[in-house]
């Protein structure tokens, strides 16, 4: 692989972007920072407005802009900084190097195209395949995500799909040029459980036989616990903890990680147990942070968190927190 | 589709038959004399005289039967006798102008080529401009460029054609000497010196009901690629790596032509009814003008047969647009 010295299939540093708006400037992703290795799925979740889809969609320059604005950090993916490369680079990334899946398979596809059409369309596009080895390769790919009778379904349109179908659908379009990285926000947010299953089990599948890496966003800590190999939790646009999973859920060194936990519904599965559950309001993000965003609804918050935001801070092996509270020692932290 | 058309085809009939018994009866009972035109020195006797021999002393549902079937069955062979040469005309009695003395259907189809020049060429000028101002305007709202398009055909559709057409009579005619200010119906296009002629005196009359047009159907098509630009769709294209003029042009448009190709079919009649007042200012010697002559005329006959027509363009186009939404929308299906 082509990829100069970094073991990372991406390398997020100190992303920051900003929306301006004509109530004022929003915060939405305040120095986030991760890494993806080859073939890794990295969970990431939060609640609503924790800058999980902000962040993903500024790495990929998919945002609006304006408003959205990238005002910092970089993002290194197969040697190129993604903040800093033109457009015409970036398009030719999004789509064939990295694929994404939206939450809404009923909106997400375009009603009066068929579904053929827009699998070929990236093939065409990226690949430069004639329309008939397009076809073919899109019938490959609707089989190999699960639909049936492809051929004859290429002419069909998104409306005679179901949403677990449409899901598909996404899939086979995101993984069409066979993608280093995959986005996944929410795919599965928007469908029936046992569906959700099936398309979980459809991912889990795919990746042991592309072999790509997945960054997967979600609500459901109970999804992630069932796919993920390490886990970002995010607050307030920004990054608070982030360990394998297995460390996450034993040892969650955070105090919202740990409050997330015990909103996690005991019989896996259940959706409906959203992690809206905890008390207190999510911060402004009207400015840039400069104590620890988490203060107004923390139980430990103590006189630093408001003079100072956090850093994070390593707390075990490849796993770090941003809080000033040692939950090793029931005691501040002396750093 | 097809049995969809045939069905509302069929339908339309009875609308149609009942539009018909309307306007004979709107138009029969108002007060008007059929020799009120005629000179002043003709003795009432020989007044009865004519009305008699015109039929307008008979029961008013006789009348309305004779004039049903002659516009319905001998005026549409008669025209297609005209059209192809075919002997196929009855012989009996037309529908008569009380005040040329010839049949109606031959005043229409004198007139009718020069209203189809100017509406027909307004339409197209006003589509033309309008559907880029729409797309652009849409794709960079609140820019300079949209905010003056949409001033400019806020202002366009809120004033009056007669107003516009007397004002650029004033200023391209009267204060520049641009263009002509009276349309010559007589005049024939042989060459290129007279072609030049045709263009200029069509120029205003075009440009009037052109930018009324292109003011209307404008602000469809802003309205129609605003409410698609942000569909979770575009988002997929974006993400695929398409380029923004696909995007635009090939995912947005295709979706958001839809209802501006229905608007633009159902007003097709209205444009020729604003023609009327058109024809009026410009003095252009279409079948707006025979309409008002007639009425000022009281030339009954010629009076219900153009608003019959313009009752069956109504209601043709009205079947076209929908007709054209389940062409244009996989998801309608009618059958
Ligand atoms: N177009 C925009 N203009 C202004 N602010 C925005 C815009 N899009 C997102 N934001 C703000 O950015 C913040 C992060 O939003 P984001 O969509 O990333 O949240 P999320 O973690 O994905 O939430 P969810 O779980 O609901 O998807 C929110 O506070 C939101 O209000
Ligand atoms: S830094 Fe302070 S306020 Fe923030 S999470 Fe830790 S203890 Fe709570
Ligand atoms: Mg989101």
């Amino acid at each position: 692989m082509p990829d100069g010295a970094t073991p990372f299939v991406l390398d997020v540093k100190d992303l920051k972007t900003v929306f301006r708006t004509r109530g004022g400037e929003v915060h939405a992703v305040n120095d986030v920072s991760f890494t993806l290795k080859p073939g890794e799925l990295l969970g990431v979740v939060g609640e609503s407005g924790s800058g999980k889809s902000v962040t993903m969609m500024s790495l990929i320059r998919l945002l609006p802009m304006p408003p959205a604005e990238i005002r910092g950090g970089s993002v290194m993916f197969e040697g190129q900084d993604l903040a800093h490369v033109p457009e015409e680079t970036m398009r030719a990334i999004r789509g064939a190097r990295i694929g994404m899946v939206f939450q809404d398979p009923m909106t997400s596809l375009n009603p009066v195209f068929t579904v053929g059409f827009q699998i070929m369309e990236p093939l065409r596009k990226h690949m430069g395949l004639s329309k008939s080895k397009a076809a073919n390769r899109a019938v490959e790919l609707m089989e190999l995500v699960g639909i049936n009778d492809a051929r004859r379904r290429l002419g069909d349109y998104p409306h005679q799909f179901s949403g677990g179908m449409r899901q598909r659908v996404m899939i086979a379009i995101a993984l069409a040029c066979d993608p280093k990285v995959l986005i996944a926000d929410e795919p599965t947010t928007a469908l029936d459980v046992t569906i959700q299953a099936q398309i979980l089990e459809l991912i889990k599948d795919l990746r042991q036989k592309l072999g790509m890496a997945i960054v997967w966003i979600t609500h459901d800590l109970g999804v992630i616990a069932g796919i993920a190999d390490r886990v970002m939790v995010m607050y307030g646009g920004q990054v608070v903890e982030q360990a394998p999973v297995r460390e996450l859920f034993a040892n969650p060194q955070h105090p919202y990680t740990r409050m997330l936990l015990e909103t996690v519904p005991h019989i896996r599965g259940e959706r409906s147990e959203k992690l809206r559950v905890i008390q207190g309001q999510p911060p402004m993000m009207g400015k840039a942070p400069d104590s620890c965003p988490f203060r107004v609804r923390c139980p430990h918050a103590f006189d630093r968190c408001a003079e100072q935001n956090p850093p994070r801070f390593d707390v075990g092996p490849s796993h770090d927190a941003a809080c000033f509270w040692d939950f090793k020692t029931g005691a501040p932290r002396h750093v | 589709m097809l049995t969809y058309t045939i069905r509302r085809l069929i339908l339309a009939i009875p609308t149609l038959l009942f539009i018909s018994f309307i306007i004979f009866l709107i138009v029969k009972l108002s007060p008007s004399d059929p020799t009120a035109g005629l000179p002043l020195t003709i003795p009432p006797e020989v007044r009865e005289q004519i009305r008699q021999s015109l039929g307008v002393n008979d029961p008013i549902l006789i009348q309305y039967f004779k004039w049903l079937k002659l516009m319905l069955w001998d005026e549409p062979l008669h025209l297609l006798e005209g059209w192809t040469g075919l002997n196929v005309a009855p012989d009996g009695a037309r529908i008569i102008s009380y005040q040329t003395r010839s049949p109606v259907m031959e005043l229409i189809m004198q007139r009718m080529p020069q209203t189809l020049w100017v509406v027909g060429t307004s339409y197209i000028v006003g589509i033309l401009i309008a559907l880029p101002l729409g797309i652009i305007s849409a794709y960079k709202q609140y820019s300079i460029f949209d905010q003056v398009g949409t001033f400019v055909s806020m202002v366009g559709f809120s004033v009056p054609t007669f107003f516009t057409g007397v004002l650029f009579i004033v200023i391209f005619a009267v204060n520049l000497g641009w263009f002509p200010s009276v349309y010559n119906t007589t005049h024939v296009v042989t060459d290129w010196p007279s072609f030049v002629v045709q263009v200029k005196q069509i120029i205003m009359p075009v440009m009037v009901l052109g930018l009324y047009n292109a003011s209307q159907i404008s602000r469809y098509m802003r309205a129609s690629m605003l409410d698609n630009l942000n569909q979770d769709y575009v988002r997929t294209a974006r993400a695929k790596g398409l380029n923004e003029k696909v995007v635009v042009l090939v995912h947005v448009l295709r979706n958001s032509m839809i209802p501006v190709v229905t608007v633009i079919a159902l007003n097709i009649p209205a444009v020729f009814g604003g023609a009327i007042i058109t024809e009026q200012v410009f003095k252009v010697n279409g079948i707006g003008q025979l309409l008002i002559i007639a009425i000022q005329g009281g030339d009954v006959p010629v009076v219900q047969t153009v608003s019959f027509i313009f009752a069956v363009l109504i209601v043709l186009f009205n079947l076209l647009a929908d007709v054209l939404y389940g062409v244009l929308d996989p998801r309608i299906r009618y059958d």
